[in-house]
């Protein structure tokens, strides 16, 4: 970036956010190939910097402020999930399945502006004060056993530069070991795959949003639909700027994704898709916008495929009826139609303009699409049955369809893919790191040949989990990866089960990174205007696409690369039998008695003779004589009354000295 | 001549067959499942867990890393690069500890006979088997080397073949009266397994010249049991009769004792150097001290194993858990002083006890343990001729054997059993161990007694010939 557009861009941001608090509402309807329905809702907060605007606000919520500055989080991403995004049929590598798609449970990313050495105990701080925020067990992230250091897998870009990057460079280590690689030590990685999400998590997500769920968008979040779809997940996203410059201000994004299960109506044409609207989804119309938003939107997507099916071209010039076509029927005009450059449409409609939006689909025509593809597929499992041990498999198989190659910025012929693991495995999981093994097509290989890059640090027992990051580099003709590593199951003492030990430790998923893969949507720039969601949608790869306007800004916040995750493991492990502890205690004590015991008698026992011999040959010694005194009574009692009296004192001493 | 030939025939047909059978078992491929088998690997000695360390020390870390090796740096840097070579290793190692088991048993046999020739009424037939075709040092080798366990923690690959090696070296070189190698296998041993440690007390005893000594010493003090008998007189002369020979022996021990104390320092000191030297880049000594003898002794992993730790610490309550490690670990070491007291006089049987007594209390135990004084128990094959309940103890030890890994089976690979019923087997082993040990107490106790009591009807009939 050269000098006058870096100075260009900084003066944008100033002026773009030294206007006002900003809030906006944004609802992204898509209909999934299976028939089910996608729901996005995407709302935005942005704060100006503190020195502009101070620190009483209108929209902006207290809590996250004050969050934010205690912490000094420059980014925080927080999710709540229940269920898993089924990248086959519900897509990967678009823009909403990268937002959309995370792992069961809990997880919890942060870059904390502190200094290198207060960032666990910062971190440890801001998990309690999430956990009290939000209602969650996200305190257990303070445990050193679930949390970990990414050090180059986790926003590669971050530390890559460019196209090849680390990966090119000569001489780049190929273990990254100890403290040599500190670039991302600010950033914390935790995951709590157990945790289960309720509403009691959404309310005071609800809370943080300045019409809560009494106007606008929010009032369509029925609790009973919302939770009885296939997936939800639910995000926050704090980005803030240097807290040393204060330029930015800070922004943060709310995201819920459901994907609804359509409705339960055979009277469509096809079995597999089913009309719907909105009123029929969430149980109740859309009526009016949040009064504090500025953008108050919702879109219809319909992807590459879907849209191909409409007609043959879909330049801005023809005119398509998207209210009433051959494929299917709207209930109400889109106020705006927004194609991408890849073919995706976006139909858009304003909340406000109408007083009740019932936004609905009738299908015409059985259609059948496809959804946005990867390179590869990818999933994780655990291999090998008993409690003893196992191995993890971390398998990529090709995508045979069509769209399988993905865009890769700065590279114009490319011959390999680029993978990236981050997997954190609990203590109790014993990896064993000199059995990892790497497959091609089903054939092992030798593992330098395709690791570029490997970072392995050995989990410590009831310390710090095991953290494996790995770079490979494949050929893009390779059909299939398979990773592998043994472990043993270790076994936990009875306090260290969980209460339904016998269900088992879910393993949290692999993050799994393609670098070279930039996830993006470009629209004509000012189509995008103010919209959050559009911005995200559209991620661009700044070096290619420079674009003018402001909204540049946005974009580049958003660039990211693909990233996608494993599923959760469950594993089980062998358990003692938890009624046993006092009878374990006896028994073991009495056979330890037993060896004492008998052993003592057998060395000291006299027989016959012997003993009259010791007996005789015993004379009265001096500690006999002694012995005898003190089997007086009297002298006893003494005895007894000042070891009581000593023991006393040293007990009292030893109280008071700690 | 002919008895020569049959006895050499036997002891080399023995090991010839010993060795085709590890042989066997390593093509047929059984060490890969053995070698994983909780009762032949330990978190201590595992193989596995030594090529982990290997691995991470290869990759710039620590190989205490990830809390996964427990072994000495030396082993990794000894049996790590060997890879998939080291059952070799394992078999050698094997083969030197029954041949150092051949030699003790000749220095015995040689302090034996030594003391027949003392005009006290012993005879030969009192200290020696009858018509034995083997020498005790040959039966107890060819008793280890068949030993089952012995078989398939060799084939299995644990390092405890390598400690049984250099336990048995230093209780050779003791014999020998050679107090710098005694001290270096000693030290060597400690450092292996910290269990050895207790070995002190026999090691030392004996680096003055057995054959002159431990036998010396016994009569010494029976000698001084009959000053104070009826018969003074006579024993006045038995005494002196005895000192002649006695003064020798008794005024050269304590240089020995003294070259035996510097030369353990010496070897300490080089080997934790070479230590230090190995992970200078990591933790030091101060990790590999935590992580080994630490690891022994806070009992962290909860991993099953034929000892009874295991499951105790996984049940007991968290507040009491130091509690118990000190009474645990406590037994062994307390019994040291009573055993020594009742046997400083017979240094091989003492560790024989004290090994049986480490391998039922310790944390991490194998049937590697079992296997070496179960050996060395056949080197005192006349002094345990009236060893009790020897059938008993014998079919126990197989029962445990085979029960063991069934219900370890049934625990863990099936889930239809649960960890009770291995637990129960591990109880029963460390009942017949100690059964073992306390009847192997007895016996030798008896043993003795009736030896003294020949003694005492030799002299008071000489007194009365008098």
């Amino acid at each position: 970036m050269d000098l006058p557009f870096a100075l260009a861009f900084v003066l944008l941001l100033t002026s773009c956010y030294a206007i006002d608090e900003d809030f906006s509402e944004e609802l992204l309807l898509r209909p999934l190939p299976d028939g089910n329905v996608l729901a996005h809702f995407h709302f935005a907060s942005t704060l100006p910097p503190v020195d502009h605007y101070g620190v009483h606000h209108r929209l902006f919520p207290k809590a996250i402020f004050q969050l934010v500055r205690k912490f000094r989080i420059k980014e925080m991403e927080l999710s709540f999930t229940q269920g898993r995004w089924n990248y086959q049929r519900w897509g990967v590598g678009d823009p909403i399945a990268q937002l959309a798609a995370k792992p069961v449970g809990v997880e919890l990313t942060a870059s904390l502006d502190v200094p290198e050495a207060e960032v666990d105990s910062t971190w440890g701080n801001l998990t309690h004060a999430l956990s009290g925020l939000f209602c969650a067990s996200i305190n257990f992230l303070e445990s050193p056993t679930t949390f970990l250091e990414p050090w180059f897998s986790w926003r590669p870009e971050a530390n890559w530069t460019g196209g090849g990057g680390a990966f090119d460079a000569p001489g780049v280590k190929r273990v990254v070991k100890g403290k040599k690689w500190s670039k991302s030590s600010r950033t914390r990685y935790g995951a709590l795959p157990r945790e289960a999400v309720c509403t009691e998590n959404l309310t005071p997500w609800l809370k943080l949003l300045p019409c809560r769920d009494k106007a606008g968008l929010t009032t369509l979040l029925d609790r009973p639909t919302i939770y009885s779809g296939m997936y939800h997940s639910q995000r926050l996203i704090i980005t803030s700027g240097d807290f040393d410059r204060d330029e930015e201000g800070t922004t943060l994004e709310q995201t819920l994704t459901v994907v609804l299960r359509k409705p339960a109506v055979s009277e469509g044409l096809s079995s597999k898709l089913q009309d719907w609207t909105l009123s029929g989804l969430f149980g109740s119309k859309l009526e009016g916008k949040c009064p504090l938003a500025t953008t108050s939107s919702v879109y219809l997507e319909l992807e590459e495929s879907l849209a191909k099916h409409l007609a043959g071209d879909l330049s801005k010039e023809t005119r398509i009826n998207f209210v009433d076509n051959r494929v299917f029927s709207l209930s109400s005009a889109p106020s705006r139609v927004l194609a991408s450059l890849s073919g995706s449409l976006l139909l858009e409609y304003e909340a406000g303009t109408h007083s009740e939006l019932d936004l609905g689909v009738t299908w015409r025509a059985p259609v059948d699409w496809s959804p946005a593809r990867g390179r590869f597929y990818t999933s994780r499992y655990l291999a090998g049955s008993g409690n003893a041990r196992g191995s993890i498999v971390i398998s990529f198989r090709a995508n045979d369809g069509p769209s399988g190659d993905c865009y890769s910025p700065g590279i114009e012929a490319v011959e390999y893919v680029d993978i990236m693991i981050l997997q954190m495995i609990p203590w109790y999981v014993r990896l064993y790191g000199h059995t990892l093994q790497v497959s091609l097509d089903g054939r092992n290989v030798e593992f330098w040949s395709v690791v570029r890059l490997m970072r392995f640090t050995p989990a410590e027992d009831r310390k710090a989990p095991a953290a494996v990051e790995i770079a490979l580099r494949v050929s893009i003709a390779t059909q299939a990866v398979t990773l592998t590593i043994q472990y043993d199951k270790g076994f936990l003492h009875i306090d260290e089960h969980p209460p339904d030990a016998n269900r088992g430790f879910d393993l949290p998923s692999a993050v799994i990174t393609f670098p070279r893969c930039r996830v993006f949507k470009q629209f004509q720039s000012d189509d995008v205007g103010h919209s959050h969601i559009l911005a995200v949608v559209q991620v661009v790869d700044c070096f290619v696409f420079p674009s003018p306007s402001f909204v540049f800004a946005l974009l580049l916040q958003s660039q990211r690369p693909m990233q996608i995750y494993s599923e959760v493991s469950l594993m089980q492990l062998a358990t003692p039998d938890f009624s046993m502890p006092y009878n374990v205690i006896t028994l073991t004590c009495t056979v330890l008695a037993l060896y004492f015991g008998s052993l003592l008698n057998a060395l000291r026992r006299r027989i016959g003779e012997e003993e009259r011999e010791s007996k005789e040959g015993k004379k009265a010694g001096l500690l006999s004589q002694k012995l005898k005194w003190l089997r007086n009574e009297k002298h006893m009692r003494v005895i007894k009354v000042i070891l009581v009296v000593i023991i006393g004192v040293a007990v009292n001493h030893y109280l008071s000295s700690s | 001549m002919v008895l020569q030939g049959r006895r050499s025939l036997a002891l080399w047909g023995g090991m010839t067959l010993a060795a085709i059978a590890r042989l066997l078992l390593l093509m047929s491929g059984a060490s890969a499942r053995l070698s994983r088998s909780v009762e032949i690997a330990t978190p201590v000695t595992s193989l596995v867990r030594l090529e982990e360390g290997f691995w991470l020390k290869k990759l710039g870390l620590s190989p205490y890393a990830g809390s996964v090796y427990h072994g000495s740096p030396l082993l990794l840097e000894i049996i790590g690069p060997l890879g998939a070579n080291s059952p070799i290793l394992f078999l050698l190692s094997d083969f030197a500890t029954a041949l150092l088991i051949i030699l003790i048993g000749k220095r015995l046999s040689a302090a034996r006979d030594h003391y027949t020739h003392w005009n006290i009424g012993i005879t030969h037939s009192m200290l020696f088997l009858t018509g034995e075709t083997l020498d005790i040092g040959e039966i107890a080798a060819l008793l280890y080397l068949f030993n089952p366990f012995t078989v398939f923690v060799c084939v299995g690959g644990s390092t405890s073949s390598f400690e049984s090696f250099v336990v048995c070296l230093a209780l050779y070189a003791s014999l020998e009266g050679n107090a710098p190698l005694a001290a270096f296998a000693w030290v060597m041993a400690s450092h292996f397994a910290m269990y050895p440690l207790v070995l002190l007390i026999p090691v030392t005893s004996r680096t003055f010249d057995l054959a002159t000594h431990i036998l010396c010493v016994f009569f010494l003090k029976i000698a001084s049991a009959l000053c104070c008998g009826p018969d003074k007189p006579r024993s006045k002369i038995f005494r002196l009769k005895s000192s002649e020979s006695l003064k020798s022996s008794t005024n050269v021990q304590w240089q020995k004792l003294w070259s035996f104390i510097l030369w353990s320092a010496v070897w300490s000191s080089c080997v934790l150097g070479l230590c230090n030297r190995i992970l200078r880049h990591d933790g030091g000594l101060g990790e590999m001290l935590r992580e080994t003898y630490g690891f022994i002794l806070t009992v962290k992993d909860l991993t099953p194993n034929i000892g009874v730790y295991w499951y105790f610490f996984t049940e007991v309550f968290d507040f009491y858990r130091s509690f118990f490690l000190m009474v645990f670990h406590g037994n062994i070491f307390c019994m040291i002083a009573p055993l020594s007291i009742c046997f400083y006089h017979r240094p091989i049987f003492l560790s024989f006890i004290l090994m049986a007594v480490v391998s039922t209390l310790k944390s991490y135990p194998s049937v590697g343990d079992a296997a070496l004084y179960l050996g060395l128990m056949g080197l005192f094959t006349h002094e345990l001729s009236d060893f009790k309940y020897a059938f008993l103890l014998l079919n126990s030890y197989i029962c445990v054997a085979a029960l063991g890994p069934v219900m370890f089976n049934l625990w863990i690979w099936r889930g239809t059993g649960n960890a009770n019923f291995y637990f129960a087997t591990a109880l029963a082993y460390a009942f017949v161990q100690t059964i073992l040990i306390v009847e192997s107490v007895n016996s030798m106790l008896r043993f003795e007694r009736g030896l003294k009591l020949t003694i005492k009807t030799t002299l008071s009939s000489s007194k009365k010939d008098n």
